[in-house]
């Protein structure tokens, strides 16, 4: 039986172990190979989950991404981010 | 104007297949073993099918373990970049096989179930011991670590069963389910009168998906369509005619869907013969019924025309006659009526099965 993983600041986000992060270049989007589906990604979902590398917790994630994206506050930034990979970890995309 | 790159190529490896299942996706007519494709053919497929813009790669059949050179199959699509599934029975393959094929590159295994219990499962799939054996079979893909997707095929005769059959595949680990209402083409249409459901178990039906989604939210996904006899929308069948898929038939048939040979008068051509790029964007059985210009009324007209892209070609044919015509599943069809009245009457009824074989095709 499986357990729901539910997301913490300190928590370790990877990809699902047989989750490929690729690049498609017939069409130049990013897409998560998933079992029987691809998810097509976003240039800001590309670069939260380029950083789920499994070293790096969420809170430092959040910190990468302040720093790249300037412009908007870190709660902001924090509660997105937050909320995106919740729904991928729901989806079985995203792992800790 | 050139089509978009297909997403995903079903091979069909083989038609051979040790259960008999009333609903088989095979068409009536068997390819036999002497005439399916070598293992150079389908490794050239594989690479064409790479080079076009395909994602992903499904392993399929007939029981695709059957060929003893799926290894090298998987082995040349993850050279290529292709995500790997096995669509499988679950009852052919050790865990020798199943590690030589994990370390092959496979990256998720699909095991069909055929209910519940072995005592249904084994009478529908026209095989004994077969329930025992997808059990340990999903063990053994556990262990091994590859990600597990359960194939539930509902009907008639297994829906009072659904709700155990959502918490096996929780029990064995499964992230992900589908329940995949019978499709009324090939085989399946011949039973048609053994296998429609009732709408009292469509109902229960809808009812017992959304508890599980509540009940397994986070841990199980659960995909389901509504039966298309008694939707009020066609399914966007295959993502559109051309446009998502391709499928290669055991014998290098390139098809846009398995259920396409169904649908007398069209010409496929073989990928033992031209190159798969041309015939995705070329070939008169993919442009026949790709895009909307080839739609009637009401599509032409219709809001969802890009949506649903007409529904279902090979449905609109094995009810009318006439694969240009509306999908019946549509409540705009003319035929609409016509169909909802056959799921009635059929459900109603008490057939027997015809099983899936070679010799059962010689005698329809």
């Amino acid at each position: 039986m499986n357990q729901r993983l539910l997301l913490t600041p300190y928590c370790l986000p990877r990809l699902s172990a047989h989750m490929r992060l690729r690049h498609d270049p017939a069409r130049n989007v990013w897409t998560v190979q998933a079992p029987e589906r691809s998810f097509l990604i976003d240039e800001i979902a590309h670069a939260v989950l380029a950083r789920c590398d499994g070293q790096a917790n969420l809170s430092a994630i959040i910190d990468g991404l302040c720093a790249t994206f300037a412009d908007a506050p870190r709660d902001v930034i924090a509660r997105d981010v937050t909320a995106l990979l919740q729904n991928l970890a729901d989806k079985g995309v995203v792992a800790a | 104007m050139s089509p978009e790159p297909p997403l995903a190529i079903l091979a069909e490896l083989t038609h051979r297949c040790p259960l008999q299942c009333p609903y088989c996706s095979n068409p009536l007519e068997l390819e036999r073993a002497n005439r399916e494709m070598t293992t150079q053919e389908w490794c050239r497929a594989i690479r064409e099918a790479a080079a076009l813009g395909c994602m992903q790669i499904h392993f399929s059949g007939g029981e695709p373990t059957v060929r003893p050179d799926l290894e090298t199959l998987v082995t040349e699509a993850t050279a290529a970049g292709l995500y790997t599934n096995l669509i499988t029975s679950g009852v052919l393959c050790d865990r020798a096989r199943l590690e030589r094929l994990a370390a092959a590159g496979l990256e998720h295994v699909q095991l069909s179930f055929q209910d519940s219990t072995a005592e249904i499962g084994d009478r529908i799939g026209g095989y004994a011991g077969g329930h025992e054996k997808k059990l340990a079979f999903a063990k053994l893909v556990k262990d091994v670590g590859l990600p597990l997707t359960a194939n539930l095929v509902v009907h008639r005769q297994n829906l009072h069963h659904l709700d155990d059959m959502i918490a096996m595949a929780a029990e064995i680990g499964a992230r992900r389910v589908e329940i995949a209402n019978v499709q009324y083409y090939g085989w399946a249409l011949k039973n048609r009168a053994a296998l429609m459901p009732t709408r009292e178990q469509l109902d229960a039906m809808v009812e017992k998906v959304e508890a599980a989604r509540t009940r397994f939210a986070g841990t199980l996904t659960i995909d389901f369509v509504v039966p298309d006899y008694y939707a009020r929308r066609p399914k966007s069948c295959m993502g559109g005619w051309g446009r998502r898929f391709l499928n290669i038939s055991p014998s290098g048939k390139v098809l846009p869907c398995h259920a396409a040979e169904s649908i007398t008068g069209l010409n496929f051509d073989n990928v033992r013969q031209r190159p798969l790029a041309e015939i995705w964007q070329h070939s008169d059985a993919f442009r026949v019924f790709r895009g909307t210009d080839w739609m009637p009324e009401p599509c032409r007209s219709c809001d969802r025309k890009e949506i649903d892209w007409g529904g279902c070609r090979c449905q609109a044919f094995a009810i009318t006659g006439d694969a240009t015509r509306t999908d019946p599943a549509c409540a705009l069809s003319e035929d609409h009526e016509r169909l909802v009245s056959l799921a009635v009457a059929d459900a109603g009824g008490d057939a027997a099965f015809i099983y899936r074989s070679p010799r059962a095709a010689k005698r329809l």
